[in-house]
């Protein structure tokens, strides 16, 4: 097989043998959930049950009228005992419900297997993917259903699935295609009849041949999918790299989006998520996560409930081998550094990443050498070394002349800089303050 | 962070003094400046060597100095200057060595100290340092004693090889003076085997093409160097050298032998790929590759030099803004 790709990027340490094969587990059940009303892309959703009240297993907890929002579910039985403000994977503090399990561990309406969800129609499955909660799994959380219906004028020609996991040490999305193919690739199916799409595709890593192979063996029937052998390089699974290795189409620059080039992405846990939820009727309350790094003693694939802190996952995993570098939810190129071990698994929640002291210390910047290195290693074919001088020196017009609102902040340029230069740290800064003036001058007029 | 202070404190499974938070990627290379220039010293040794081989202890010496003494002069200068000693990042050690290999291996001790003081002074320091200098600092170091002491840099001497009985050092024209001075009748009964191992008159580095071709192997095989700007450079070279030669052969030189003489080899692999004063555009690369190509072979059809390579990176370095200026790719999406 010809493996594809896209120009540019950069070869991390895998690290991915960790937890590499390792079958999903779920943990025991945990006292508490801390359930946040916002964790995708969009409007934050408003408690429907007040403190006291009993829940249910797949209860809805929260929604919003708004249409680029999803709806937050119980994921175990109990009662609401909090509803304030707690941490959040985020960063920030979000208001959270809380609920103490009763340890029953009931539903509130026993999932129905046996539905054949392809023979709903397109707008019932999008109905019932924005109900069951449902968002982008793979990190970035943005609502499915919204994904799923592109303006009428875009025509859309290809479902890809992502199964890249291009992100070093996460094994969740690896796991998962060797345990539930099929699954996913029903989940597929009902992507690309809710687009009323014929091609599909699953791009994967060559790292993952048992992968390759199990979703090729789950396709064989289906001759409208392809699954795309692509080479490993990070950020392979960027959803614009993907198109570009997949499709050989480029999105254009924000506000560009997939649908302008006819395609649409969904990651593979996503899918798998759709099969679940329509095929049973249970929504998005919990998800595979691959927790690992060698601060961790056990590094597992776990199943796990939304709003498990933490805490109890690391101890489920034998506890941290000693000194902490970093906590992060996600991978080592694009995560989220954590201050406490208090914060809840949330939708977004692909890994959970310790890292040992001294792994990721912090580094000291020096002068930009020309070398070009950053250059080669962009994805998005764009001078990261001048971009960085932009916005470390304010001239946030001749930044934005150089594409900079085009950087998909994936932190190639950081991992290669030999001056160990803060790239992408200085880019982020200067993209939200070019976006601030954006949005102060429209205010205006 | 200390996280007892953590609201919402339950069931804490460990304790965590001080953990780190702080953007992504967590994620970082093992490269830093000063590993890059400590592969680029590994990757010039060879030809050095070869240097030593053919021209024997004094080639030694000129090494030693040339790159001993901008070590010396940044470690003195800097301080002066306000600027961090930055000699552990072997960039000094790196302009010294370029320099003292462009030198022929007849120059007195002292000039060679004297080019490496100013390679590092007015070819580096004095634009702040490393990353800030527009021209190659040992080039810099190079064209001043050139024009300052014009006959004994273009003194040549024949190898003497290191283990050989010989002492004397016995003077002879370099392949190129031959070529300008008399013209190509002249070169016919030198070897091209000859020029592309080094068994030629010359600067102390610039003789054995192959192991210069080794060197950049190896800087290209690391990452650090693209083939962009040599290939680009030689190849302009080549064709317009050749196309003279196609017309009259009776008059200039093949090819070949201008690609295998001279600084060209050694200019185009390991002084116009310098990072710093070179495009940072793939396009840009080549185009500036392209440009000193073409620079020097003018100067060597036409001008009053037998070589121009240095000239024209030199000219090459000065342009190199505008170049990346205008070759700024259009970013991902916008064909
Ligand atoms: S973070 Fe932005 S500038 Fe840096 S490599 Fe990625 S896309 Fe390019
Ligand atoms: S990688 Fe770092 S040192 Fe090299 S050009 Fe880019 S910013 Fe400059």
């Amino acid at each position: 097989m010809k493996l594809k790709t896209f120009l540019g990027g950069i070869h991390p340490p895998g690290n991915k043998r960790l937890s590499e094969g390792k079958r999903i587990e779920a943990i025991p059940l945990p006292q508490k959930v801390y359930i946040p009303l916002v964790q995708h892309i969009g409007a934050p959703c408003e408690a429907k049950v007040e403190i006291g009240q009993k829940v249910k297993k797949g209860e809805l907890l929260a929604d919003s009228q708004a249409f680029v929002s999803a709806p937050v579910h119980a994921s175990l039985s109990g009662s609401v005992i909090e509803i304030k403000n707690y941490p959040h994977a985020g960063g920030n503090q979000v208001k959270t419900i809380i609920i103490e399990s009763d340890g029953l561990d009931e539903w509130v309406k026993e999932p129905q297997n046996g539905q054949n969800p392809l023979k709903l129609s397109p707008d019932e499955i999008k109905q019932k993917i924005r109900q069951a909660g449902i968002v982008g799994l793979g990190g970035a959380a943005f609502p499915s259903h919204v994904k799923l219906s592109p303006p009428k004028e875009k025509k859309i020609d290809a479902v890809i699935l992502n199964g890249v996991e291009c992100e070093p040490y996460l094994t969740a999305d690896h796991q998962l295609m060797m345990e539930k193919p099929a699954d996913i690739v029903k989940g597929l199916q009902i992507i690309m009849r809710a687009l009323g799409v014929k091609q599909g595709y699953i791009g994967i890593e060559a790292n993952k041949p048992d992968a390759v192979q199990a979703m090729q063996e789950a396709t064989k029937e289906d001759s409208h999918i392809e699954v795309v052998g692509l080479k490993v390089k990070y950020p392979q699974g960027a959803e614009k790299q993907l198109i570009k290795a997949v499709l050989d189409r480029e999105v254009p620059p924000p506000p560009g989006l997939p649908m302008d080039v006819g395609a649409v992405i969904q990651n593979v846990g996503t899918a798998y998520a759709i099969y679940e939820a329509l095929s049973s009727g249970k929504p998005l309350i919990e998800r595979v996560v691959t927790i690992t790094g060698k601060g961790i003693k056990k590094p597992k694939n776990l199943s796990l409930r939304i709003g498990t802190l933490f805490s109890e996952v690391i101890d489920y995993c034998g506890g941290l081998t000693g000194e902490v570098g970093k906590i992060l939810m996600g991978g080592p190129m694009m995560g989220l550094a954590q201050y406490t071990t208090q914060v809840p698994v949330i939708k977004g929640t692909s890994g959970i990443l310790i890292l040992p002291k001294g792994e990721s210390p912090p580094t000291k910047a020096g002068r930009c050498i020309n070398c070009g290195m950053c250059v080669r290693a962009c994805p998005m074919k764009l001078i990261p070394s001048i971009l960085g001088t932009y916005c470390e020196r304010d001239l946030l017009d001749e930044a934005e002349e150089a594409q900079v609102l085009n950087c998909i902040e994936c932190g190639s340029c950081v991992y290669v800089c030999p001056a160990k230069r803060h790239l992408v740290q200085i880019i982020k800064y200067g993209k939200s303050a070019i976006l601030a003036k954006k949005r102060e001058q429209k205010n205006k007029s | 962070m200390q996280s007892e202070n953590i609201v919402g404190k339950e069931n804490m499974s460990d304790i965590l003094d001080m953990v780190t938070v702080s953007t992504s990627p967590h994620a970082r290379s093992k490269d830093t400046v000063a590993i890059i220039m400590y592969c680029v010293l590994l990757a010039i040794l060879p030809t050095s060597l070869a240097g030593v081989y053919f021209f024997g202890i004094k080639a030694l010496i000129i090494i030693l100095i040339g790159t001993l003494g901008a070590v010396a002069t940044e470690a003195l200068v800097q301080p002066l200057l306000g600027q961090k000693i930055s000699i552990m990042d072997g960039s000094a050690a790196v302009t010294g060595l370029l320099l003292a290999l462009t030198l022929p291996p007849t120059t007195p001790w002292w000039m060679v100290l004297v080019g490496a003081a100013i390679a590092i002074i007015i070819g580096k320091l004095i634009y702040g340092g490393l990353g800030n200098n527009p021209f190659n600092p040992a080039l810099i170091g190079r064209v001043v004693l050139l024009v300052s002491w014009p006959v004994q840099l273009t003194r040549w001497q024949k190898p003497v090889f290191l283990f050989s009985k010989t002492i004397d050092t016995i003077t002879t024209a370099s392949p190129l003076g031959i070529l300008k001075d008399k013209g190509a009748a002249h070169i016919a009964n030198i070897r091209l085997l000859d020029l592309f191992l080094g068994n030629r008159a010359g600067c102390i580095g610039e003789v054995s093409v192959l192991l210069i071709l080794l060197g950049l192997g190896y800087l290209i095989w690391k990452g650090y160097v693209t083939w962009h700007i040599p290939v680009c450079c030689l190849g302009t070279v080549f064709l317009f050298s050749g196309i003279f030669w196609l017309i009259n052969p009776a008059q200039y030189a093949n090819p070949l032998f201008h690609l295998f003489s001279g600084g060209l080899m050694f200019g185009a692999c390991f002084m116009a790929t310098d990072m710093v004063t070179s495009p940072i555009t793939t396009k840009g690369m080549m185009i500036f590759g392209a440009g000193a190509g073409l620079i020097t072979i003018i100067i060597r059809l036409f001008g009053g030099y037998p070589e121009g390579i240095s000239f024209a990176i030199l000219f090459m370095n000065a342009v190199c803004p505008l170049i990346d200026k205008y070759t700024m790719p259009k970013g991902f999406g916008r064909a």
